[in-house]
């Protein structure tokens, strides 16, 4: 899956989630620093990118996802 | 093939993820023929996404336990989905930061209270609010961690675990002349969100399978799951007011 197509779509469900407008959300945001995203929203971020683009994101994995374009290149390389 | 819950129709709180005991308790019961509905609190949209992974999706009722409207309207909730409950799965606890690996001397009374009430009066609430849908031979369980003795950081937690223990044994004296069982799996530690909470769970996590005299994973929760199943079914019939280790006996021995 293309880069872009993944930011936009995790994009969607950081605001959905988070509150936070998708705009902000860019490659190089940190969740926590920047977007100011706790633990369990952080949880409910993966779980929803899991069902929407077929990745596992395994907690120890979740744990290195630091910023957005972690988590975009994480579920790019990971998606079947 | 027969399952163990084979006809039992099950309440169970407390998932929040597919890591949570109650959402590996929820699996099996329903692997073994049990009928489930859940409760969830706060992120109503990551539970009812969770609840989605289950072998069979599971209703999720909305619960807050300090919330009298919600205990109040359960009974009725529950309704909807199940004409009665044969079992009930506690696995409920919150302790705010001042409870939970600081200062054991610091805490304020206000925090301690609602560590108390939200993970030790909640049993009691819980049990009483679903009361009038428990039939006979029906069973409670909570989840324990062995209070008996003081741990590294779980301080004021520790000591509302120490209270669930005895509520757990007056309930089971409250109810038991009709014929309801009330006890806890006190479960060594599995790693899900809340021990990621517990400050210190690390040091436990570790000593723990070199202690246990029959080892232990953090990182399996099916001994735990498969423990509250069996205090769910029919097989521990005499048994109430209990608490069942299933720490891989790690309570058993000194060293």
């Amino acid at each position: 899956m293309a880069n872009e197509e993944v930011l936009s779509g995790l994009a969607d469900i950081v605001e959905e989630v988070a509150g936070v407008a998708k705009d902000d959300v860019t490659v190089e945001k940190s969740f926590v620093d920047d977007l100011d995203i706790d633990s369990l929203s952080m949880v409910e971020i993966a779980v929803q990118a899991e069902d929407k683009f077929g990745v596992k994101i395994p907690d120890d994995e979740l744990a290195n996802l630091k910023t957005v374009g972690d988590a975009v290149d994480y579920i790019t390389k990971n998606t079947v | 093939m027969s399952g163990l819950l084979e006809g039992k129709r099950l309440l169970i709180t407390g998932v929040i993820t597919d890591a949570s005991i109650a959402f590996h308790v929820a699996r099996i019961a329903q692997e073994q023929g049990a009928e489930v509905v859940l409760t969830g609190f706060g992120r109503m949209s990551l539970v009812e996404r969770i609840a989605q992974r289950l072998p069979k999706p599971a209703p999720v009722i909305e619960l807050d336990v300090t919330n009298q409207e919600h205990l109040d309207a359960l009974a009725g909730k529950v309704s909807e989905h199940v004409d009665g409950l044969d079992g009930v799965v506690h696995s409920i606890g919150f302790a705010p930061p001042s409870c939970l690996g600081n200062p054991f001397l610091d805490a304020p009374w206000e925090d301690v209270a609602t560590t108390v009430q939200v993970s030790a009066y909640s049993f009691m609430s819980l049990t009483k609010a679903l009361l009038p849908l428990l039939s006979e031979g029906s069973s409670v369980v909570g989840m324990d961690f062995d209070a008996r003795q003081a741990w590294p950081a779980y301080n004021w937690m520790g000591v509302a675990k120490a209270g669930l223990e005895s509520v757990t044994r007056y309930l089971a004296k409250e109810l038991g002349p009709r014929q309801i069982r009330v006890n806890l799996v006190a479960a060594g530690p599995v790693r899900t969100m809340a021990a990621k909470s517990i400050p210190g769970f690390k040091d436990i996590e570790e000593q723990w399978g070199p202690r246990a005299p029959l080892g232990w994973k953090v990182d399996d929760p099916e001994p735990v799951g498969k423990s509250v199943c069996a205090l769910l079914s029919d097989w521990l019939p005499a048994t109430t007011g209990s608490m069942v280790w299933v720490d891989g006996g790690f309570h058993a021995v000194g060293m």
